[in-house]
């Protein structure tokens, strides 16, 4: 191809202005290492396993953000997932399209809900209800069963781990269901009358055809939302409490997120070790977020390319 | 499946129809939950944040605890100024980007460029703004600043302007390309002068959708732009953020104050909800 001056120029401009993308990612990960770098090297492994956190003697172990920031997700992921892919399979498969087309679109304006207001509700709305109604009734329901009871030990305040991982459900639901939909439309249309065809009921349907060719892809939008729960911040900031670092069994401690932990303390970070240890817990939120994102861009790449192969 | 073999052909057909109907209403209940989310948020949005609105609360900015009145006048002005200049700063970069994956290097060169833009869209805002804080509150400036809290959002802003540009440049048929190629034009004429002109609703709307989605965020502007109780328009010095003056409202103990935070955050969701939809509305496919 004929390559004019225009052509070089422009070409260089763009790839110029294009290349700042992965300088950006780059700089990015390296700046951060670099800056968390002190704090890596006296601390070690045992940034990860200590639960001290003490400022004013430079003892830093963020052992209990990592618990919180695990436990929050892990309850937003169970909370969230039976809904969002009950409600993609609900659009895909039962609703009318026209119906199906406002509800999903219904459900993707609580994407557009700003992180901050989804803190403010709940704190006013989700708190006070959990501290009031939810929190009592679940300890007296379930606090003499055996192991489980654990969990719902302690005085009840309202801000606590259990409210942050509600908080976090509430949050991830959106990218679920548009994630679980998207895979669920892409399982071939022949795949459904197949199974119709040898007299399934709608339900045997979906679970016989639907759902084990959606499952990897459906995992991969779980993940997906898990990586979104694991660093999200203010809502979770305004709700989980930010007071504890013991590492207890129940939820109803007020506890930290590593996502919270930077949020609340950034301010006070003036020492250079304070300040590393923030930038550390900043770059396992990193690591775990390229990690996880990769993970399940790879898993529904996986779906969504496979069915044309050998649909039909 | 050898008790249900053995059962009379009566009661399995029972059982699989009472399944199928038990799912059924399981699947609707799990969509009403979903749906009834959002109207339970917005309706406790409109119904507390409505009484807290007046022409003070937009133009004053915020008095003392204690003082009657105030409002979140320079957090407006705050949120505009740097969601502009972060947009300013991303949607050369993002449109840019889209044209290297889509016209220039649509190989190898333009898959790094696309995987890096989706692992930046995926990275906490929160760590975002840990790296602005690092890079340049602490190093480079050496303080809180408007500039910062831009930078920070444009990183946020960049995948999303490069990911909806490159999905709208797909859209324009290959077709025209070779036309204007076959005409003699050369290849940056074909993308300055056909290409984009092309998807110019589209790279508009991917652009605008950005800045509103950005405008919303807190978390990086908190270790960045840091918040200010005055009006500013200094770009080296800490500003005022709507979303930021949310957040101290919210966590402060006082009842008018919470009624503000309230207020403040009625109005962050109309805008972004209004810009959102509008342009979906009008946007061309791809654009969304």
């Amino acid at each position: 191809m004929r390559s004019g001056r225009g052509d070089r120029v422009f070409a260089g401009g763009v790839t110029g202005l294009a290349l700042i993308v992965p300088l950006t990612l780059a700089g990015i990960t390296f700046l951060m290492v670099e800056a968390a770098w002190p704090s890596i090297t006296k601390y070690g492994v045992g940034f990860l396993t200590s639960s001290t956190w003490d400022p004013v003697k430079e003892i830093f172990g963020a052992a209990a953000y990592l618990y919180g920031t695990l436990v929050t997700t892990a309850i937003a992921v169970v909370l969230a997932a039976p809904v969002a892919v009950g409600a993609a399979i609900f659009l895909v498969e039962y609703a009318p399209k026209r119906i199906a087309g406002t509800l999903s679109f219904l459900i993707e304006v609580l994407a557009y809900i700003p992180s901050i207001v989804y803190g403010l509700w709940g704190l006013f709305v989700l708190v006070p209800l959990f501290r009031e109604n939810v929190e009592p009734s679940l300890q007296s329901l379930l606090g003499p069963v055996p192991i489980v009871g654990g969990l719902f030990a302690g005085a009840i305040g309202g801000r606590d781990l259990l409210v942050g991982g509600v908080i976090l459900a509430i949050m991830i639901v959106p990218i679920l269901v548009a994630v679980s939909r998207e895979v669920i439309a892409a399982v071939p249309t022949a795949q459904r009358e197949g199974m119709l065809g040898i007299g399934a009921t709608k339900w045997e349907m979906v679970r016989g055809a639907v759902l084990p060719y959606a499952r990897i892809g459906i995992i991969g939008a779980i993940v997906l939302g898990l990586a979104r729960a694991f660093g999200e911040t203010m809502a979770v900031t305004l709700v989980v409490g930010n007071s504890s670092t013991a590492i207890t069994s129940s939820l109803f401690v007020p506890g930290y997120t590593m996502a919270s932990a930077i949020a609340n303390q950034f301010v006070e970070a003036t020492g250079q070790l304070y300040f590393s240890a923030i930038v550390e817990i900043a770059v396992l939120l990193l690591i775990v977020a390229l990690v996880v994102n990769t993970l399940a861009r790879l898993l529904i790449r996986r779906v969504s390319a496979a069915p044309q192969g050998f649909a039909i | 499946m050898t008790a249900a073999a053995l059962a009379p052909a009566w009661r399995v057909r029972r059982r699989r129809r009472v399944a199928d109907t038990v799912m059924a209403v399981l699947l609707v209940v799990a969509t009403a939950i979903a749906v009834g989310l959002l109207v339970l948020i917005l309706g406790y949005l409109l119904v507390n944040g409505l009484p807290a609105l007046n022409v003070a609360f937009f133009t004053e900015r915020p008095k003392p605890f204690g003082v009657e009145g105030g409002g979140v006048g320079p957090a407006i002005v705050g949120t505009l100024i740097v969601s502009a200049l972060a947009g300013v700063i991303a949607i050369p970069i993002g449109i840019a980007a889209a044209i290297f994956v889509t016209e220039l290097r649509p190989g190898r060169w333009g898959g790094i460029v696309r995987f890096a833009a989706e692992l930046i869209a995926g990275l906490p805002s929160i760590a975002v703004g840990v790296f602005v804080w690092s890079f340049l509150v602490r190093g480079l400036l050496g303080r809180y600043s408007a500039l910062a809290g831009a930078v920070a959002l444009a990183v946020i802003m960049v995948p999303i302007v490069a990911r909806t540009t490159e999905e709208v440049l797909r859209l324009v048929p290959g077709s025209l390309r070779e036309a204007a190629l076959a005409l003699g034009a050369p290849r940056w004429r074909v993308i300055l002068r056909v290409v984009l002109p092309t998807a110019r609703a589209g790279v508009a709307t991917a652009a605008v959708l950005a800045v509103a989605r950005a405008a919303g965020e807190t978390a990086p502007l908190l270790l960045t732009a840091l918040g200010n109780l005055f009006f500013s328009t200094d770009l080296l010095r800490p500003i005022a953020a709507l979303p930021l003056q949310i957040y101290q409202y919210a966590s402060s103990p006082y009842d008018d104050w919470h009624a503000k935070a309230w207020g403040g955050s009625l109005i962050l969701v109309a805008v972004i909800a209004a810009v959102s939809l509008a342009l979906r509305a009008f946007a061309p496919r791809g654009a969304r």
